[in-house]
């Protein structure tokens, strides 16, 4: 279906089954129950998790099938994100035009980066993409504070020109919308005790983010995918036949930048301001933890490092110490107390903690991220159903 | 004249004058080795083949053509293969891909943008890479990741990658070493099958006298960065020179 193998056209509709349903999926407890806090099925957070599944889809088509690893990245989103909120004080609200230059330019800056960049490789690549990554930064704090606001960034204005919308009247707020429909305007299903938020930005984005995977499936698939599969595996082997190592690079590096400009633009869409925080390095190196923690050079593994990162973001530094009270509260005092000093470093504000030790874990027992781990899961129960059968007293071929 | 020149050319990497003065001529369909001694110059002469190295002096014309300024790439694609000392292939790939990638070479030049179509539904590039698998002994492995292959098999399939390529000329670097006996006189009977039966010139750098002979119409001896002699083998075997080269060597070592 699609072009697709059947492997792949399952792993599609898997991943366009989670994202439709993942209003449901995230709020699996009742509203007011003391696990309510885990429930991340909220507009802001359900729009952050498919936006950094695309930005990571995209950096896995540079890193997970060159091997080329950008220190820079961010950087691509920023100015996606700069250039879509420019549409949108210039041009109009609606979010298409914004989406679709925040592509555009991300795409004409990583061609420029990349190709300087590309010179070299391996560590330093590395470097040369952070310090552009860094010098992007520091210009949009200092120098280019007439575009891109400085400390302060962009947001819209009631006063922005914005040629093609009509004027607002006093007092009303721009608001980013698709052809009327407002990216912030949700419904909310009430069922028993559990509330479902079916968020609009959300569901675009989602299609967007669909479209995205759908496109790296064909990338994986195609000749050209194969060739940078090549690029990573053996490139003097490459260039002794008759290959050019270094388009196919520069090609994957501006498809995965103009990915970031896409997660910028959406970004703006959803929420309509611009930091320069966005092209901090931490940034950069945030999506390079998520492609990791996924799965490198696997189609799912980004996807799935972003919505695990972004999530425990989230939820897991919501959790502060008066929750830690309520969760303890059976315990003797003392021993409340001491359980409460151990974890508290862990949540909140210490959730990089919890994090940086997750990665060490998935990187030590299982350096093919998230996706080696189920698919080790899967093995298991297999290898279980194989012996189940064998002691049936049927024997069974090996595979 | 012969389908690789090789004029007056020299190379120095700082106090060592790698490469003195040689010249050379490799005659159209013959198989041409190039001998002689550790350091006597014969891996540098063949980085200036292929564009790895470029030579202080001298000219390196291909068909008529100068390779001297052309990057890997491009003297590939104008019918230079190359086989390397320890097997070069794509080890993360499946064998099938590995050869299905010199074929997408030989169509689509150096770079092609196609990242839409399925890579298995390019027929033509599939069935070639498919054919030479067979000519390779090789197609009941080809889902076989290339890594996981043996040493002679690594050999086979970049062989057969080279020559999906249809290369004009094919240059080997020491296509046996640290090879056991039996892979060696495969690979030599492979070497002899491919010489008779297309349309190749092939130049071998070697060590193993055995393979040289079973193989060789000319023998270049290389001496110090220059050639000592040009003959046939069985002139080669017996020359003073040669003798003396190799003997030479063995004193110094000592």
């Amino acid at each position: 279906m699609f072009g697709l193998n059947s492997k792949d056209t399952k792993l599609l509709l898997v991943v366009i089954a989670l994202t439709m349903l993942a209003p449901f999926i995230l709020n699996p407890f009742p509203e007011g129950s003391a696990m309510a806090q885990f429930n991340g099925g909220y507009p802001d957070l359900m729009q952050r998790l498919v936006i950094f599944g695309i930005f990571a889809i995209g950096f896995n088509i540079l890193f997970g099938l060159t091997g080329y690893l950008s220190f820079g990245h961010a950087a691509f989103l920023g100015v996606g994100s700069y250039a879509a909120i420019w549409m949108m004080k210039l041009l109009t609200m609606n979010v298409i035009p914004a989406i679709m230059i925040s592509v555009l330019v991300a795409g004409l800056f990583s061609l420029l980066v990349g190709w300087i960049s590309l010179r070299r490789s391996g560590i330093y690549f590395s470097i040369l993409t952070l310090a552009f990554a860094q010098m992007s930064y520091s210009l949009a704090y200092s120098v280019l504070t007439p575009i891109t606001g400085g400390e302060t960034g962009l947001q819209p204005k009631i006063n922005d020109p914005r040629i093609l919308d009509g004027a607002l009247a006093a007092g009303e707020t721009p608001r980013a919308n698709l052809f009327g429909l407002e990216m912030g305007s949700s419904y909310e299903m009430t069922f028993g005790n559990w509330v479902f938020t079916f968020n609009a930005g959300y569901y675009i984005a989602a299609v967007v983010m669909i479209l995205a995977f759908y496109l790296s499936i064909r990338i994986f698939r195609s000749p050209f995918g194969m060739m940078l599969r090549a690029v990573k595996s053996n490139q003097q082997r490459l260039n002794y036949t008759g290959l050019n190592a270094k388009p196919y690079t520069l090609a994957a590096f501006v498809i995965s930048g103009m990915y970031a400009g896409l997660a910028g633009g959406l970004l703006v869409a959803m929420d309509t301001q611009v930091g320069a925080e966005r092209m901090f390095w931490t940034a950069s190196g945030e999506v390079v933890l998520m492609t990791i923690l996924g799965g490198a050079g696997t189609l799912i593994g980004p996807v799935l490092g972003a919505g695990f990162i972004k999530y425990m973001e989230n939820i897991v530094s919501k959790i502060n110490k008066t929750v830690l009270e309520q969760w303890f509260a059976f315990m003797p005092d003392g021993i409340e107390d001491f359980i409460i000093t151990i974890v508290y470093p862990f949540v909140g504000k210490g959730w990089h903690l919890t994090l940086g030790l997750l990665f060490m874990l998935v990187v030590i027992f299982l350096p093919g991220g998230l996706v080696q781990g189920g698919q080790k899961v899967f093995g298991l129960f297999r290898r279980k159903k194989a012996s189940d059968e064998k002691t049936d007293g049927k024997t069974t071929p090996a595979e | 004249m012969g389908i690789l020149e090789v004029k007056n050319v020299g190379k120095r990497f700082g106090g060592l004058q790698a490469l003195g003065d040689v010249n050379l001529s490799v005659a159209e369909r013959s198989v041409h080795a190039i001998i002689g001694p550790n350091g006597a110059g014969k891996s540098t002469l063949l980085n200036c083949l292929v564009g790895k190295l470029i030579p202080d002096t001298g000219s390196v014309m291909f068909d008529g053509q100068s390779v001297l300024g052309r990057k890997p790439h491009q003297i590939n694609q104008m019918g230079i293969s190359r086989v390397f000392q320890t097997p070069e292939i794509f080890g993360d790939l499946s064998v099938l891909e590995n050869m299905m990638i010199p074929c997408f070479a030989k169509r689509d030049g150096s770079f092609g943008l196609n990242a839409i179509t399925n890579v298995m539904s390019e027929k033509d590039v599939v069935a070639s890479a498919e054919h030479m698998l067979e000519d390779m002994n090789m197609a009941d492995k080809r889902e076989m990741q290339a890594s996981s292959l043996s040493r002679g098999d690594k050999r086979r399939l970049e062989i057969g990658m080279c020559l999906s390529q249809q290369p004009r000329l094919l240059l080997l670097d020491e296509p046996t070493a640290g090879m056991a006996r039996a892979d060696t006189n495969n690979t030599i009977d492979l070497l002899k099958q491919i010489s008779d039966e297309r349309d190749i010139t092939i130049a071998i750098i070697e060590h193993d006298m055995h393979v040289v002979f079973s193989l060789a119409q000319r023998i270049t001896v290389l001496a110090q960065g220059t050639p000592l002699v040009e003959d046939t083998p069985d002139n080669i075997k017996g020359h003073p020179k040669v003798r003396e080269a190799y003997l030479g060597e063995t004193q110094t070592a000592a």
